[in-house]
């Protein structure tokens, strides 16, 4: 059977494309940022997952108001990133893994997640961000289940909806017929608003407990509805929903203890709070 | 019907009410993930305007490119982006412009907001 190693968190900030096209780095507004990523990339040296499911919300490239769908899985051999309207470079196609995709698909639909299914799909900068981060170096060899969860357009699928999704992502991981080594990734958050006069909002408070609870206490998060949500976050800082599927598919039969990798918080880059974080399965 | 939700200042949830108000107007920023549509729009605006059916208060709004009139008018921040891009705007410049600071006092305020 597979092997699920770990989850992976980063934020998925447009800008960030930028930096890296730029080589910005290590530059004093960026380092702070980047800095957060080292000792991660030698954990994931270490590991070396094969694949990864990656927990995102598309902000428009792939999917608009015409048909949003809650939970949308990709079953593709393929995934495109494709101009976003502005002006962040685009990124290279990233490799599917169709088997994993459809063991997702039937075990979510099992469970009665009754998903959105895609052999076709764009994947915007929240899809390709976080392999650029987690794998810098050359050509990103992983291949991907991109998850998309929808914060577009509200009422959101509630926090412990979205856990409970995670977990029944993470079963199907672990029940995946291969030898391959998997990780899911969150990408998203935290604390950001940028509509409305609250434009700027962040809570740094919220953003460390929400932290620390993803490694021992991980639904302490579900206790809030979307709107509380919105309201200790931001509009955009429910992407934090990403985050907590993440560690929903951590948390499978009977929820193994997970470590603490490593950590990172950083404010501001572009209006958002930043973090990383990566917790490994014991 | 539900109970309505306790108002969050300076926020406006993008619910179904505003999804459907702000449709043509959200339809015609995601439209600006092409750059022949780019083109087409800063070409003639009117005209582009027209062909996606923008309402009165949505055309004023992109005419005046004033962010919290596009949000009154149903737009949605992940497809205004599209259009506040097109005009090299990022994300500082359009909280300035929604918070009444200048772009330095809103970037000190992101600063602070770490501290």
């Amino acid at each position: 059977m597979a092997k699920l190693i770990g989850g992976l968190g980063t934020s998925h900030i447009p800008a960030i494309g930028g930096a890296i096209h730029r080589g910005a780095q290590q530059e004093p507004y960026w380092k702070p940022f980047f800095d957060g990523f080292a000792p991660i990339h030698d954990w994931l040296g270490e590991k070396k997952p094969d694949v990864v499911v990656m927990f995102y919300n598309d902000h428009g490239l792939n999917f608009f108001l015409d048909k949003m769908p809650t939970f949308a899985v990709g079953a593709a051999p393929e995934y495109r990133n494709a101009d976003e309207g502005w002006g962040i470079p685009t990124m290279p196609p990233i490799k599917g893994e169709l088997d994993l995709s459809w063991q997702i698909i039937n075990t979510l639909i099992d469970k009665e997640f009754d998903i959105v299914t895609c052999q076709e799909m764009l994947v915007d900068h929240a899809c390709t961000l976080p392999l650029k981060l987690f794998w810098p170096e050359g050509d990103c060899s992983v291949t991907v289940v991109p998850v998309c969860i929808n914060t577009v357009q509200f009422p959101l699928p509630k926090p412990g909806r979205v856990y409970a999704l995670g977990k029944a992502v993470g079963e199907a991981i672990k029940a995946w017929d291969s030898t391959k080594t998997v990780a899911v990734i969150a990408s998203g958050g935290l604390s950001h608003q940028l509509d409305g006069e609250r434009a700027g909002f962040i809570n740094k408070a919220f953003d460390l407990q929400f932290l620390d609870s993803l490694e021992g206490n991980p639904e302490w998060a579900t206790q809030f509805s979307v709107h509380e949500l919105v309201e200790k976050t931001g509009t955009q800082g429910v992407e934090l929903l990403m985050w907590l599927a993440m560690r929903g598919a951590l948390a499978t039969g009977g929820g193994p203890k997970v470590r603490r990798v490593s950590s990172n918080y950083h404010i501001p880059i572009s209006n958002t709070a930043t973090a990383v974080l990566a917790l490994e399965t014991v | 019907m539900s109970q309505p939700l306790p108002k969050i200042f300076g926020t406006t949830p993008f619910d179904g009410e505003q999804a459907q108000k702000g449709y043509a107007l959200n339809k015609m920023c995601f439209s600006f993930n092409s750059a022949d549509n780019r083109a087409a729009f800063k070409a003639d605006e009117e005209a582009y305007m027209r062909q996606y059916g923008l309402n009165e208060a949505q055309a004023a709004a992109i005419r005046a490119r004033n962010v919290l009139q596009l949000i009154a008018a149903g737009g949605n921040a992940y497809y205004l982006a599209k259009f506040a891009g097109m005009f090299g705007l990022d994300m500082q410049d359009i909280g300035a412009q929604q918070t009444g600071l200048t772009k330095d006092e809103f970037k000190a305020k992101l600063v602070a907001a770490g501290q």
